[in-house]
C-alpha cells in the first residue's frame, strides 16, 4: 500500500511517500510561501514527478499541519501531534518524548510504545522558545539564523532576562550597546530558547529518550546545550523535519 | 434530531425579560445573583424573584476594563461590564445584588459593583468541613435574611423558608433529571442544548413555568430515544467538561469540541451538574438545610476542594467518559493551580486522557483550540 503524507508548516511543506508504512520511497521540501493550498498541491506533484510515480499508484493522502484544512484531495486530516507521534516512533522507536520547535510554535508530546499520544502540551500563543524569537533576535543582530551557532560557538553566554520577545529584542539592542559581541549574544539567545523549551518540557514530563524536531531542531549549538540541560538523552534524526511527514503517511495505513 | 422543545427553551432569556418588567409593575422584587453559593430559597421566601447576572458575553468587557484590569477573568470583567453599561434588563430590573467572598478577582470587583446598586455581600467561611464553619455560614444567611426582610420591608417565616426549599428542589430535581439523560449511550442531547437548557433556568421569573418546559423537553427527548434518535453515535468520543461556567457567549470550547465530532456528555461546572447534585434537606430547620447545600458546592474557590474529585469519580463512571476537559478562564488562579490535581486524578486513578485549555471569551485563539481539541480526540479514538 502506498500512501502519502503531506505536513504543511508555516514555513516548510513537506511530503513523505511510503510503502505499507514500513519503508520510505521519497521525500520532498519546499518553502509555503503565501498559499498553503497552493504549496500543498505542488508538493504532492513534485514527490511524484521527482520518483516518476503516477497519481492512480497512491492508494491515501493524509494532510497535517496548520494548512492541512487547505488539502481539499487528502483522504483524511490529522493534527501534526498525532502524525509527530508517530513519525518520531518510526525515526527512532525507543522514543517516548517529543520536543518539536518550529516556527511558531512549540510541543512536547509524550507517546506510548506504539507511537500513539499518551499527553501533550502546546505554547502557540507566544513567541518566547520558537523559531519566531530566534528569527527576531538574528535581524536584529544582524545574522542568518544559520550563522547562530558558530557564532556562539565558545562563547560565555550573555544572559537574556526577558520573557517577552519584543522586550528581548530591545534587551539585545542594549546589550549591543554595551560592547556585548555577537557571539556572546547569540549564545544567550539559544540558552534563552532552550530554558523555555526545558520549562514546557518539565509540565508534561521529559520521559525516557527524548526526540528533537522541528525547524529550531537543526541548530547544532542548541541540541548541545539542551543535552547537557537534560538528563535524558537527546535524539536528533536528519530526517527530523519529515517527521509530521511520515507520521501523516504512517496513519495512512490504518483503516479510515 | 433536536428536541423541538430547545426552541421554547432558546427564548426563555427573551420571553423571562418582559415577564421581569410585568413583575417589577405589580411590585415584586428582584435580587440578582451571581453564583452557585447564592441562596435563591432566602430570595424567593422574600417573595422576590431571584435571577442570574454572571455575565458570560465578550461585549461589555472593553467598558469594564476602564476600571478593572485586563488581566482579570473574562467572567469577572463581563458581569462587572454588563452593570456599568446597563445593557442587561435583568440587572436594570434588579433592586438589590446578592454577592458572597468566593474568588479574590469576585471580591474586589463587587466593591465597585456594590457603588452601582445596593448589595449584599455574604462572606463565605475558610472551609466547608467543620462545626464552626457551617454555624459561620449560617450566620451569614441569617444576615442576608435581615438585609432583604428591611429592604423590601417584609416578613421571611420559616414557612415561606420551606415552601421555597420544595419549589427549589423541584427546579434543581428537575435539571438534574435533564442533565441525567446524557448517561445514555449515545447522549441523546448535545452538550449545546444541555448547557443551554441549564444555563437559562437562571433567568426563569416563575420558575413553575420553567420546570412545566424542562419536563415537556425530558420527555420529548425520552420518546426520541425510543426511537433511536440522537445527534451522536455509539462510537461518538464522550467528554466530560469541568471547571469554570460557561454560558451563551462563552461556551466556545464546548462548541469546538462538539464541531470537531465529540459529544460533550456532562458539564461538571457551575452552569451544569454542580449545583444539582445535592438537594436541599426538607425535614431539617430551613436555615441549617439552606446553608448546608449551599456550602457544599464544590467549587475551587474553597480549600480544600476535595468535593470537585468525588463528583468527577461519580460523573465519569456514569456517563461513561471517554476523556476529561478542564477549561480555565485566564487570570482564573483557583481553577488553574487545582488543574494539576485534577489532571493528575483523571489521568492517574481514572487512567482517562486529561487536557487543560486556558483562553478567555474572545474569539481569537479558536484556530489553537481546534488542534488542542482535534489532536485530544485523536489520541481518545487511538
Amino acid at each position: 500500500m502506498i500512501t502519502i503524507g503531506i505536513d504543511i508548516g508555516s514555513v516548510a511543506t513537506k511530503a513523505v511517500m511510503m510503502e505499507d508504512g514500513k519503508r520510505i520511497l521519497a521525500k520532498h521540501i519546499t518553502p509555503t510561501g503565501w498559499s498553503p493550498k497552493e504549496s500543498g498541491e505542488r508538493v504532492y506533484r513534485e514527490v511524484l514527478e521527482k520518483n516518476g510515480i503516477q497519481r492512480s499508484r497512491v492508494d491515501r493522502v493524509i494532510g497535517t499541519g496548520y494548512g492541512r484544512v487547505a488539502l481539499d484531495f487528502a483522504d483524511k486530516i490529522v493534527t501534526e501531534i498525532t502524525c509527530h507521534g508517530k513519525g518520531a516512533h518510526f525515526l527512532h522507536p525507543g522514543t517516548e518524548t517529543i520536543i518539536d520547535i518550529g516556527g511558531q510554535d512549540s510541543k512536547v508530546i509524550r507517546i506510548n510504545k506504539e507511537g500513539q499520544v499518551l499527553d501533550f502540551l502546546m505554547n502557540d500563543k507566544c513567541a518566547a522558545g520558537t523559531g519566531k524569537f530566534l528569527e527576531v533576535m538574528s535581524n536584529t543582530l544582524e545574522v542568518d539564523i544559520s550563522k547562530l551557532s558558530t557564532l556562539a560557538e565558545g562563547q560565555k553566554g550573555k544572559k537574556i532576562n526577558s520573557m517577552c520577545t519584543v522586550f528581548a529584542e530591545s534587551e539585545v539592542i542594549s546589550l549591543m550597546a554595551e560592547g556585548a559581541s555577537k557571539g556572546e549574544i547569540a549564545r544567550g539567545l539559544l540558552e534563552s530558547t532552550a530554558n523555555k523549551v526545558m520549562v514546557l518540557g518539565g509540565r508534561i514530563g521529559l520521559v525516557g529518550e527524548v526526540f528533537f524536531s522541528g525547524g529550531v531542531s537543526k541548530i547544532p549549538l542548541l541540541r548541545s546545550i539542551m543535552d547537557e540541560k537534560m538528563k535524558n538523552s537527546l535524539i536528533h534524526s536528519e530526517d527530523s523535519q519529515y517527521i509530521g511527514a511520515i507520521g501523516a503517511a504512517i496513519v495512512g495505513v490504518k483503516k479510515l | 434530531m433536536r428536541p423541538e422543545m430547545m426552541k421554547q427553551v432558546e427564548e426563555l432569556r427573551g420571553v423571562n425579560a418582559i415577564k421581569v418588567k410585568e413583575a417589577k409593575e405589580k411590585g415584586q422584587k428582584v435580587v440578582g445573583t451571581y453564583c452557585v453559593f447564592s441562596p435563591h430559597e432566602i430570595a424567593m421566601a422574600a417573595d422576590a424573584i431571584p435571577v442570574t447576572l454572571c455575565g458570560t458575553k465578550e461585549e461589555p468587557i472593553a467598558a469594564a476594563e476602564e476600571k478593572l484590569p485586563r488581566n482579570l477573568c473574562p467572567l469577572i470583567k463581563s458581569s462587572y461590564g454588563f452593570a456599568v453599561t446597563d445593557t442587561c434588563p435583568y440587572f436594570y430590573f434588579s433592586d438589590v445584588l446578592l454577592a458572597e467572598t468566593t474568588c479574590d478577582g469576585k471580591k474586589k470587583m463587587y466593591e465597585l459593583m456594590g457603588e452601582i446598586k445596593p448589595m449584599h455581600v455574604m462572606n463565605l467561611p475558610p472551609q466547608s468541613e467543620g462545626e464552626e464553619n457551617l454555624e459561620y455560614w449560617k450566620n451569614e444567611m441569617m444576615k442576608f435574611k435581615g438585609f432583604l426582610e428591611d429592604s423590601f420591608e417584609t416578613k421571611i417565616t420559616e414557612e415561606k423558608l420551606k415552601e421555597a426549599i420544595k419549589l427549589g428542589n423541584r427546579e434543581r430535581k428537575v435539571m438534574k433529571d435533564l442533565h441525567e439523560l446524557n448517561r445514555l449511550k449515545p447522549a441523546p442531547l448535545s452538550g449545546k442544548d444541555m448547557m443551554m437548557a441549564q444555563w437559562l433556568k437562571g433567568f426563569n421569573v416563575d420558575k413553575e413555568a420553567g420546570i412545566e418546559i424542562i419536563e415537556d423537553l425530558i420527555d420529548e427527548t425520552k420518546a426520541m430515544v425510543d426511537r433511536g434518535e440522537s445527534p451522536f453515535t455509539k462510537d461518538t468520543p464522550r467528554i466530560l467538561l469541568t471547571g469554570v461556567p460557561i454560558g451563551a457567549g462563552s461556551e466556545k470550547v464546548l462548541d469546538i469540541l462538539e464541531e470537531s465530532g465529540a459529544s460533550v456528555v456532562a458539564l461538571e461546572n457551575c452552569t451544569g451538574y454542580k449545583g444539582l447534585d445535592r438537594m436541599i434537606d426538607e425535614e431539617k430547620e430551613p436555615i441549617t438545610a439552606i446553608a448546608e447545600k449551599y456550602l457544599s458546592t464544590p467549587c475551587s474557590c474553597m480549600t480544600p476542594n476535595n468535593g470537585r474529585i468525588d463528583l468527577l469519580e461519580r460523573l465519569v463512571k456514569d456517563y461513561q467518559v471517554d476523556g476529561v476537559v478542564d477549561l480555565t478562564w485566564q487570570a482564573c488562579h483557583t481553577y488553574n493551580i487545582e488543574s494539576y490535581n485534577v489532571g493528575k486524578f483523571v489521568k492517574e486513578e481514572l487512567k482517562l486522557p486529561f487536557t487543560q485549555i486556558e483562553t478567555d471569551y474572545s474569539d481569537s485563539d479558536r484556530g489553537q483550540i481546534k488542534v488542542r481539541v482535534e489532536a485530544f480526540l485523536e489520541q481518545i479514538q487511538g
